[in-house]
């Protein structure tokens, strides 16, 4: 994601501490570091085991279960097309894959340039619109091939 | 000043609603015309959005789907007095679609200011909770039990039991906690309710916490609805100010606070226990049941867990009585069904009607068929983990009873429309690896199971041992449906199963298709 700030153990302690008077605070506090440095560092899960006093391991098992948490920085924008049923009711996976062959990227993937990474998602709720995606958090309806070759071009830009 | 109505609509947004609203504004400021614009929930029409809706002495004159390059040629039509254009549909709580439901979970959806508290009093909102009030806890329990509300998230389990089993926990630090992960393929209802009536849902969780002495709710959000989110924050916010949220809430002694929670792209955190997991901070694996949630949930204290809709609909409870919600539905069935209309169909939307409805008159009839014009093969009811229905069974009511039958679910009531390209020995193996991918690991059938689908699959649909690998692929779906702790492994057998079943010429085909 573009705007990523640069990593500092400081921060990432100021952002924990932020969150500590939650019950649970994990999940938020993963959340507050993937959105300040665009992906969530080793560093700064040997700080939440610190902070929550569970081992390393534990807090290593937490960030890697989910999809939407980054281990490494990411591309400076997100393109997640939507691959359920309803979108492949609506032929979004041979348009997917196609978009994806032409970028030279599978699922998950990031352009060279480190401008767009193309993601799977499993249903953005946009159903009666298929196919589906969401780029920088926008949704979009009725994605055609047109408008992904749009969205590759303005994301190198 | 003329009132305008644009969608802040996830789906409508999707389609330009966010431009649309701009240029309107730009547009009337050009002309000299003052307008106000609301931005509310869908009413449901989704082919329609962005549907613009013009406050007129006759109601509200709806204009859909529009563009921004349909805005000057609206102003010259004179729509802001409802003039007549291309894109008019009349008035819209007269249209067909809206006349044919009983709006009782979305009566105020689309219709209202979704953060206006004072809306939400105009149209009986906090009419339950006030009414809650007088009768006290005991009674309200009785009151959802009697009504024969069932959970809307899938697994269809009475409500009031749930309540009272919490509500009979002895007192001390107790939860209300909200599932609006609704990551089914074809369900969009929590999202609609949750941007379009958020204040229902806020006072449903009310009545929860006031019904079983609990103090603090949550609700956890899937990370894919970001709309939502806001909106959500802000109706929590808006509440607070209004004195419906925190200590003492109108005089009556009641606390409660609600906390929202973003999830993070996993599937199985839909699942109540996973979701549990994951609100206390580690990964969203399930438990075993028992002790059930109910007894230890949340951070192991007593917990009631209910779907959005589930939850939005009990102030219409509490205000109309359990017994005119009681009266709608067929069987055990009780109330109403939002269902939701998508994929390969023409009129996509939400749908709100009594149980009992054929499914064949919601796919043609509401729905319109398909959106390409060819014949309808298969629908898939109930999200990934629901079964393909095929065009021969469409006389099946909308009924969990009926469904269930047929070995089929109704789910959370998404409706997933394919015509007669798709491949459903495709689709079948789809069902598995989706399995695999969000499989939490915990239980081996799932985690196994799942993965070993998706190489039978493939073995059968390049035609090696075509007959033995079926059988080995339908001995791999009972043992994943009766040895999985939960819905996931339990339920990824019902599309495997209803494809082989219904559609068993698709796992036979010539191996020309290894390539896909």
């Amino acid at each position: 994601m573009s705007g990523a700030a640069q990593y500092s153990d400081e921060r990432a302690r100021e952002i924990i501490a932020a969150h500590m008077g939650l019950e649970g605070p994990a999940m938020p506090i993963l959340h507050a570091l993937q959105k300040e440095f665009g992906y969530v560092p080793d560093a700064a899960v040997k700080e939440m085991a610190e902070a929550l006093n569970i081992s390393r391991a534990e807090m290593h098992g937490v960030v890697t279960f989910y999809h939407d948490f980054h281990r490494a920085p990411h591309g400076r924008h997100t393109l997640k097309i939507c691959r359920a049923e309803s979108c492949q009711s609506m032929g979004a996976e041979r348009q997917a894959r196609a978009f994806l062959d032409k970028l030279k990227l599978d699922w998950g993937g990031t352009t060279p340039d480190g401008a767009l990474s193309v993601e799977a998602v499993y249903c953005l709720g946009l159903c009666a619109h298929s196919p589906s995606a969401l780029y920088d958090g926008e949704p979009i309806g009725r994605v055609d091939a047109e408008m992904l070759d749009e969205i590759a071009a303005e994301a190198r830009d | 000043m003329v009132k305008l109505y644009i969608p802040l609509d996830m789906a409508a947004v999707a389609m330009g609603a966010d431009r649309l609203a701009a240029a309107v504004a730009q547009e009337a400021a050009a002309r000299g015309e003052t307008i106000e614009i609301v931005r509310n929930g869908s009413r449901g029409m989704l082919w329609l959005e962005p549907l613009i809706e013009v406050e007129t002495p006759a109601g509200r004159v709806g204009y859909g789907p529009a563009k921004v390059k349909d805005v000057a040629s609206l102003f010259d039509a004179g729509f802001l007095t409802g003039g007549a254009h291309l894109l008019n549909i009349g008035i819209v709580d007269e249209h067909p679609w809206m006349k044919k439901q009983n709006r009782v979970t979305f009566v105020r959806c689309g219709v209202i200011d979704p953060l206006s508290v004072a809306e939400y009093e105009a149209h009986d909102g906090f009419k339950g909770l006030k009414r809650a009030f007088e009768i006290g806890p005991v009674a309200v329990v009785e009151e959802v039990t009697k009504s024969g509300l069932r959970g809307r998230g899938g697994a269809g389990f009475p409500t009031g039991i749930k309540w009272k089993t919490v509500a009979d926990c002895p007192p001390g630090q107790k939860y209300v906690v909200v599932n609006a992960d609704e990551g089914d393929s074809g369900t969009f209802a929590d999202r609609m309710i949750m941007e379009g009536d958020p204040l229902s849902l806020i006072e449903g969780m009310l009545i929860c916490g006031y019904a079983v002495g609990a103090s603090k709710g949550y609700i956890y959000l899937r990370s894919e609805y970001p709309i939502v989110a806001k909106v959500f924050q802000a109706a929590i916010e808006t509440a607070l100010e209004a004195g419906w949220l925190g200590k003492n809430i109108k005089g009556s002694g009641f606390d409660f606070d609600v906390e929202l929670r973003i999830g993070a792209g996993a599937y199985v955190c839909g699942e109540e226990t996973s979701l549990l997991e994951s609100l206390e901070g580690k990964r969203g694996i399930v438990r075993a049941k028992p002790p059930l949630p109910a007894h230890v949930g949340l951070f192991g204290k007593p917990t009631v867990i209910n779907n959005v809709l589930s939850m939005a609909t009990i102030p219409m409870i509490m205000e109309k009585g359990a017994k005119h919600y009681a009266d709608l539905g067929v069987g055990r069935s009780r109330g109403t069904m939002p269902l939701q209309i998508a994929g390969n169909v023409k009129y996509g939307g939400l749908f709100e009607t009594d149980f009992g409805i054929p499914l064949g008159v919601v796919v043609n009839e509401i729905g319109g068929g398909t959106r390409s014009g060819r014949p309808v093969r298969a629908v898939q009811v109930g999200g990934p983990l629901g079964a393909y229905v095929p065009v021969s069974l469409f006389d099946l009511p909308i009924d969990y009873e009926a469904f269930a039958a047929k070995d089929s679910l109704i789910g959370h009531g998404g409706l997933v429309v394919f015509d007669d390209t798709v491949d459903m020995a495709w689709m079948a193996r789809f069902g598995m690896e989706f399995c695999a991918i969000e499989s939490c690991g915990k239980c081996t059938p799932c985690r196994l199971g799942s993965t070993r689908g998706v190489e039978t699959i493939d073995k059968i649909r390049s035609g090696m041992d075509v007959d033995a690998n079926i059988e080995l692929l339908k001995d791999l779906c009972h043992t994943m449906k009766f040895g999985s702790l939960c819905a996931l492994g339990g339920f990824a057998p019902y599309p495997v199963e209803s494809a082989l079943r219904h559609f068993p010429e698709d796992f036979r085909k010539p191996a020309l298709e290894a390539a896909e």
